[in-house]
């Protein structure tokens, strides 16, 4: 019996090699993820996803303009970057600029929990850019990367939200310059 | 220890009496179809099976293998053999240091159990095709990386040909980290699969990136540091590399000089190594019970002589939850992006344009897809969201089918009104 299967398994595979020859790569199971996590995000008004390589979907930047709160009038990017272990591995995400943010430090880190210590498979992409959302409508100051920037909003919320829109021009904040962020 | 002696060219089964008692015995718990006797003692002998990994939990199984009976035993691994692998991966020796582990271990079995071969290939498991794993009975992975399992897994699962049993290659996967370990089944299509059992691997422990910034409490928070924060924002033009011992150095001496700031004691060379690699201690009985887990299963679903497991075994042996063990059945995952859709043939014309085929998607009864987006492997064909991607695939649309994509290639059809993704191979109607 196993002889007969063989020889069937031979046919079919003379007939596959003669149709097509080389082997086929097969879509892998990170980016059907990817794709299907794509197709549910939420971006809303206020975000925009920005692919330089339409056909690589593991890497793209996010634009965050906020439409309200202290980071209103802003507009931040984010570069994502997705491994193929993803969604055992959490995306790799990275603020392209220089900003004021208690929870972003100068070199474009996020401490943002989902990212790291807390992300877990049954999470998606919207739930992350859902969660970068909340940083720049309620920035924390109990989870400092910047630990000026968290001094001054426990502090002064006044103050910071002086700092925060002088940031965002461009301007410097305790003698650090920080990149002009505005939309206009 | 039983040796085998040979007399007049024959070898004597005296090593194998055990076995062959096993397998001689009627039991009430085997399958119906079960016959004891020589003919289930030759079919052991003829199975052909594939071990992935020949380190710590490959030693193991190589040996339990070729003691179980199993004579034509393939073996995969990429690794060589590190001085640190001594301890535990005992078919290597001082000096193999360096050498393929596929193929020294290979040797090493060969040469203590007459009369198995065993066939090493030291290189990538995704150098090999579906022609190559078909010719296996079953599929033992000995792995330590969640890749390379989703990687095996997913490719066994396209092989499944309905019309064809022999394509169902049973998967047997042992892990082991530190004091725990797993062993499961995986019949591919039939039984929940390693990407439906995911978000069950417990995730890498990892502490906040702000108490790292901010107030580290152990010497290891001082390390991850200097990995995560201290590395990027000084050498980020350098690409660290662990086996360097500048780069390592570099780590240990930043991570030390942080702890010295926070009062912390403890930071070493060793510990820098430890935290940056992720390294967990191997433990030698932990690889010696998971790969006892796994051969005994494929003794069983090459033989028949007893049911096999069903299909998740954990093992713990570490002193805070005492030495444990619990069988589940792991359920199927009807949204599994692997298993769930296994990939359809269809015929198309490849002058259809993409448009014209994405309707007809909708059509097909099946599917009924309201809004698919579909890419290849390596392209995105039409994305329908987000905006930026659908506005630059958008001109795919009026293209032909035959301009997209090639003969026989698959293709991933998701759509927002479906939790499963669907998965087409698209054969050119001649």
């Amino acid at each position: 019996m196993l002889k007969v299967w063989n020889m069937k398994q031979q046919q079919q595979k003379d007939a596959q090699a003669e149709g097509q020859g080389q082997k086929k790569k097969k879509v892998t199971a990170a980016q059907l993820r990817v794709q299907k996590d794509l197709s549910e995000l939420a971006l809303g008004s206020t975000m925009r996803t920005d692919f330089e390589n339409p056909d690589d979907i593991l890497n793209f930047s996010l634009t965050i303009e906020p439409d309200e709160g202290m980071y209103k009038g802003g507009s931040f990017k984010f570069t994502f970057v997705i491994s193929n272990n993803y969604p055992h591995d959490p995306p790799k995400v990275k603020c392209t600029q220089k900003i004021y943010h208690p929870n972003i430090d100068l070199e474009g880190n996020v401490c943002l929990n989902i990212l790291r210590e807390d992300w877990k498979p049954v999470l998606n992409l919207n739930a992350v850019i859902v969660g970068m959302q909340f940083l720049f409508l309620e920035p924390n100051a109990s989870d400092p990367l910047n630990k000026e920037a968290a001094e001054d909003l426990r502090t002064n919320r006044e103050n910071f939200r002086r700092n925060v829109k002088t940031s965002m021009t461009g301007g410097s904040v305790k003698g650090i310059t920080y990149d002009r962020v505005l939309t206009r | 220890m039983a040796t085998d002696t040979i007399t007049n060219g024959t070898v004597s089964r005296a090593r194998w009496q055990h076995l062959d008692t096993i397998l001689a015995t009627a039991s009430p718990y085997a399958d119906e179809d079960y016959v004891p006797g020589p003919n289930t003692v030759s079919a052991l002998e003829s199975s052909k099976i594939l071990v992935i990994g020949a380190g710590g939990l490959g030693c193991e199984l190589l040996k339990n293998l070729a003691l179980s009976g199993f004579k034509d035993i393939h073996v995969i691994d990429m690794d060589t053999i590190d001085v640190s692998n001594l301890n535990r991966q005992f078919l290597f020796r001082q000096s193999d240091v360096g050498k393929s582990k596929a193929e020294v271990a290979a040797a090493f079995v060969e040469k203590r159990v007459p009369g198995v071969k065993i066939t090493p290939y030291n290189g990538k498991i995704q150098d090999k095709d579906e022609e190559y794993y078909m010719q296996f009975k079953l599929i033992i992975c000995g792995l330590d990386s969640i890749e390379a399992r989703r990687w095996i897994n997913s490719t066994l699962i396209d092989m499944v040909d309905e019309s064809n049993p022999e394509s169902l290659k049973p998967l047997i996967d042992g892990g082991t980290e530190g004091f725990k370990g797993q062993a499961r089944v995986i019949l591919p299509t039939l039984t929940s699969c390693i990407e439906c059992q995911l978000s069950m691997h417990a995730p890498r422990a990892a502490v906040p990136l702000c108490t790292l910034a901010t107030i580290p409490r152990q010497p290891q928070h001082c390390i991850e540091w200097a990995h995560i924060i201290a590395w990027p924002e000084q050498r980020k033009d350098d690409l660290l590399d662990m086996d360097d011992p500048e780069h390592v150095s570099w780590l240990y001496q930043k991570a030390l000089t942080r702890a010295q700031e926070f009062n912390i004691t403890g930071v070493t060379y060793a510990m820098t190594q430890g935290v940056v690699k992720n390294i967990i201690p191997a433990i030698a009985s932990t690889n010696a019970i998971v790969a006892a887990a796994c051969t005994n299963e494929a003794l069983k679903l090459a033989t028949d002589c007893a049911p096999f497991l069903s299909n998740y075994m954990m093992y713990t042996g570490d002193s805070e939850s005492g030495l444990y063990t619990y069988t589940f059945e792991a359920e199927k995952k009807d949204d599994c992006p692997v298993c769930g859709q296994l990939a359809q043939n269809i015929a198309v014309d490849p002058v259809t344009t993409l448009e014209d085929f994405l309707g007809t998607l909708a059509e097909r009864a099946e599917a009924q897809l309201k809004k698919p987006s579909i890419r290849t492997e390596g392209k995105s064909l039409y994305m329908r969201f987000p905006p930026g991607l659908e506005q630059s695939t958008r001109p795919n649309l009026s293209k032909k089918l035959e301009d997209l994509v090639s003969d026989g290639e698959e293709v991933g059809v998701s759509d927002p009104a479906f939790a499963i993704q669907f998965k087409f191979r698209l054969n050119f109607a001649k």
